[in-house]
């Protein structure tokens, strides 16, 4: 299998490493980077627990390839907390139950932060429809939505 | 015991390191020398294995080794032990670890592949030569269950695997004398389950000590111990099972799987770390699924719409195999007669073996199935008599005065099935005023002029929950003062780490940071059951209640002794046993500990027993009853057929409520389950049994964007059969919501509509109604 040489920055640090030319992104945090908190669910795409942000925008991990990561910077679930502290939106999953086996979590995450970067005063409805390619199957959905729509507020409120 | 915690809706324990990624699934974890597993399975539903050519595959970079079950012929060989053992299958119907001489579904596993990495494991796996001969195939439980019907079996004479009866008095007397009988035919569609962690297990052997042990991602975890140490012939101190953090498990999860067994018996054979971990695609055809029931049912009821007696056959889809023994059918059966008030109830349940993935109980099991089929009557009884549905449920349902109330029925260990308290009719009230329906007629008219048909839907169910026979857990104070909790009761996700936290924390008056809970690890505790049947608030829960009420005795009489105090006089507070109203006079939690940790040669004060701790099971001797009462309204397009459920209200009683926020979430994704299985999750065969959805591109699940809000409303009747008052709630949210959609859909379509008796139902066939019902052109 050929391999690719790769630099990239990861969660804010610089990173080189190589991959397998087949190898799809998930795959490659997970087990080549280590990144464990991405998570693979269907691997086609559709249920959204892969999502990490790429270059700004939340890709699905499982339908794109390592070696397309080349110069690009990537951020993960693991890039979220800074200094042992939980982000607002991780915070506000926690105070609103928008959890419970946590498997889809990081793919929520991510999601949601990138589209509350874009969106910072969205409508309930908007927050369904950002999170409508993310499946859950423990919380029915209801606390992820109130934990990005408070995330949200928080934000809005600061100066 | 003061309540800090217990009633809080206290944030969970585990949320910091799930929200950071530190979640620890089985395919997280790593190991020096690990070989990845794929398996090789069947792609015709049913066939005699003629030969498995491995050649080929071998040869490939990264391969390792491939086994079929006859290269496991040294360590173990034979069919999989029963699960659950039922006089009825006295011949069990179980896997082999890897299927020998004939497959019985497309999926089942013929051959394991291990490689250096997963993906090579994969070429190889598509490169094993599989020659099977076709057999003829059954894919439908209807059609299997005539005679003259392809056998799922070669081996079996029958695809009715059992026929299971139940019920209570006399049922043709009361037909006799009934006012009215209606027999209407239902068809509950098998769906899948999806957790979205679909099933891993990794597998190793201690060269040191010859443990044998599996990470696996289970709801059974001491199941898997204790089937394991019987195949293999070991001894189950030579078995170490963990589960890790599990990412949902809803059901499926709580069988003891082929894939586990061939892990781990190639973990032996090859003296190196194996992990295998399910792919979707690998999901959708060889984990257990649920819900295939074909009923036809007799309803007998008076002029005013009381509901008398149900008499009734049901077709089961068992699918090939009864990993789980009879488990599903009998809770289908143990489901009734819900919240009715019945005289009499005559069913009967044929057990059909079919060429598709076996089924086995899926989040609430096949509770859902009786009570959209007591729902489901509950509503015709009403368009029959021209009366309102509440009517039919306030004139049916058992009512207050008369708990408990034993149903006829009788649970699994034969004991006789009661009621333990609860007011059902006072349910339906509160979620009827809740959902404002007498303001429903107004919604329903604005919602006409913009074009739209609204309905309103009720359902009701009772929930069995608490089954026995036990769960544990050891409590420990540690020499720091900090509190260790460890059960058997395995976690998908539900937050047993902060639920059995809070009970504990209260009873020996420490901060909930200070305790930490363990669960099901087979090194950590000795026994547990597994997590299924809403039962582990019950019993774990109460187990905790007790362990933790012993060790708080032993610091008590401890602290009495040193302080020369009454017991009586003494509380514990703060991570410290006080004496009340005297402040500073106390001993720490810490320091008992470490006293009772003892030192060499000196007594231990008091001839006490030594460690601070305590281990207590809770014996479940009698089921707790949670019930609820559901409303919503759903919005149909009749230009497009599509239903939207625009508002859900649950009414629930789950007892005393140990975190609300928990149970909230437990019920909302129920719910959410629930109206998947009424409008999307559909999981379709060909005749030749193939799976036609096997993506999620075909298998619609609900999405935030199609999901109503869930208004919750809790009403508190502590169940007397436990020691915290509590009542399970893990599936109280799915149980009735698929009625509860069906009833507001059926609503929606007016009075002409036909009677729904199925689901899922799809836009096509709401337009199919619509055209019949004429509500199109009302709207």
């Amino acid at each position: 299998m050929s391999e690719r040489h790769l630099t990239f920055t990861l969660n804010g640090e610089r990173r080189e490493a190589s991959a397998e030319t087949r190898t799809h992104l998930a795959d490659f945090l997970r087990h080549g980077l280590g990144l464990t908190g991405t998570h693979v669910g269907c691997e086609h795409g559709v249920c959204g627990a892969c999502t990490v942000i790429v270059d700004g925008a939340p890709v699905r991990s499982c339908l794109m390839l390592a070696v397309q990561i080349d110069g690009c910077t990537v951020e993960t679930v693991e890039g979220l907390a800074t200094g042992g502290q939980l982000s607002p939106l991780q915070q506000a999953f926690a105070d609103h139950h928008g959890l419970q086996c946590g498997f889809c979590t990081p793919g929520m995450l991510m999601t949601l932060e990138a589209f509350l970067r874009v969106t910072p005063s969205p409508t309930q409805q908007d927050v369904r429809i950002a999170i409508s390619g993310n499946t859950c199957r423990c919380t029915g959905y209801q606390g992820i939505v109130e934990a990005a729509l408070t995330a949200a507020a928080a934000k809005g409120s600061r100066p | 015991m003061s309540a800090r915690y217990f009633g809080a809706a206290v944030t969970r324990v585990e949320d910091p390191r799930l929200l950071t990624g530190r979640g620890r699934y089985v395919d997280d974890s790593e190991f020096p020398g690990m070989l990845h597993a794929a398996f090789v399975r069947a792609s015709v539903a049913h066939g005699r294995i003629r030969s498995v050519d491995t050649g080929e595959a071998s040869g490939m970079p990264g391969v390792v080794a491939i086994y079929t079950m006859a290269d496991f012929a040294g360590i173990a060989q034979g069919q999989m032990p029963p699960m659950a053992p039922h006089p009825l299958l006295p011949t069990p119907i179980t896997y082999h670890p890897l299927a020998v001489e004939e497959v019985r579904h497309v999926g089942e596993a013929i051959a394991i592949v291990l490689a250096d990495d997963r993906a090579r494991a994969e070429d190889a796996a598509a490169a094993v030569s599989l020659d099977i001969e076709e057999l003829p195939a059954v894919a439908d439980a209807v059609l299997a269950s005539k005679a003259g019907a392809p056998r799922a079996d070669s081996k079996r004479p029958s695809n009715i695997a059992a026929t299971m009866k139940a019920g209570f008095s006399d049922c043709g007397a009361v037909f006799a004398k009934a006012d009215h009988v209606l027999t209407e035919r239902f068809d509950i569609h098998r769906g899948g389950c999806h957790s979205m962690e679909c099933r891993g297990v990794v597998a190793s052997v201690d060269p040191h000590s010859d443990v044998l042990t599996l990470s696996t991602s289970s709801q059974s975890p001491y199941m898997v111990r204790r089937h394991l140490a019987t195949y293999l012939n070991r001894d189950e101190s030579q078995i170490h099972i963990m589960t890790p953090d599990v990412g949902g498990g809803f059901g499926p999860k709580a069988n003891v799987y082929p894939e586990e067994f061939a892990v781990a018996l190639a973990a032996l054979k090859t003296a190196r770390p194996v992990k295998w971990i399910e792919d979707r695609q690998e999901h959708f055809v060889a984990t257990t699924q649920q819900r295939g029931q074909v009923w036809t049912l007799d309803v007998a009821f008076d002029h005013d719409g009381r509901m008398r007696a149900i008499r009734g056959h049901c077709v089961h889809d068992n699918g090939a195999y009864a990993p789980y023994g009879l488990i599903l059918p009998a809770t289908a059966l143990a489901s009734f007669p819900g919240p009715y008030a019945l005289e009499a109830l005559d069913l009967t349940i044929d057990v059909v073996l079919t060429n598709l993935v076996p089924t086995s109980p899926v989040r609430g099991a096949c509770r859902p199935n009786a009570a959209f089929l007591l729902e489901r009557l509950a509503d015709r009884i009403a368009r029959h008599l021209g009366i309102d549905r509440q009517e039919v449920r306030r004139r049916s349902f058992v009512r207050a005065d008369q708990m408990p109330y034993s149903t006829g029925m009788k649970a699994r260990d034969g004991s006789p099935i009661s009621y333990d308290s609860g007011d059902y009719i006072a349910a339906l009230d509160l979620v009827l005023h809740k959902i404002d329906a007498s303001g429903f007629q107004a919604r329903r008219a604005a919602a006409a002029k913009r074009g739209k048909l609204l309905g309103l839907g009720i359902a009701s169910c009772v929930e069995d929950t608490g089954l026995g026979p036990f769960e544990g857990a050891s409590v420990r104070v540690t020499p720091a003062g900090k509190v260790v909790v460890s059960t058997g009761a395995s976690s998908q996700g539900q937050g047993h780490r902060t639920a059995l936290a809070q009970i504990a924390a209260d009873a020996l008056g420490v901060d909930l940071n200070d305790v930490r809970v363990e669960t099901a690890d087979t090194s950590k505790f000795p026994l547990g059951m597994s997590t299924i049947a809403s039962r582990i608030a019950v019993t774990a829960g109460s187990s905790v209640e007790l362990a933790s009420q012993k060790v708080r005795a032993k610091a008590i009489a401890f602290a009495s002794h040193k302080l020369e105090v009454g017991e009586q006089d003494l509380e514990l507070e703060g991570g410290a046993v006080r004496v009340k109203g005297v402040p500073g006079l106390n001993v720490s939690l810490s320091e008992i500990s470490r006293t009772l940790a003892g030192n060499v040669g000196m007594s231990l004060p008091g001839a006490m027993e030594p460690d601070l701790a305590a281990t207590a099971y809770f014996n479940s001797t009698a089921l707790t009853f949670a019930y609820g009462a559901n409303a919503c309204e759903v919005e149909i397009d009749p230009e497009t057929g599509d239903v939207r459920v625009v508002r859900y209200v649950v009414v629930h009683d789950c007892g005393k409520l140990i975190n609300p926020l928990i149970v909230d979430g437990q019920i909302r994704g129920g719910v959410v389950h629930g109206i998947g299985n009424a409008l999307f999750e559909r999981m379709i065969y060909d005749e030749a049994g193939q799976p036609l959805t096997t993506t999620y591109a075909d298998y619609l699940l609900p999405l935030a964007s199609e999901m109503p809000p869930i208004e919750i409303h809790h009403m508190e009747t502590p169940s007397p059969r436990n020691p915290i008052g509590v009542k399970g709630a893990g599936e109280g949210g799915t149980i009735p919501a698929a009625a509860c959609v069906i009833s507001a859909v059926e609503n929606a379509l007016g009075s002409n509509a036909p009677f729904i008796h199925l689901h899922p139902i799809s836009p096509q066939q709401v337009m199919k109604w619509l055209e019949l019902s004429g509500s199109a052109a009302q709207a």
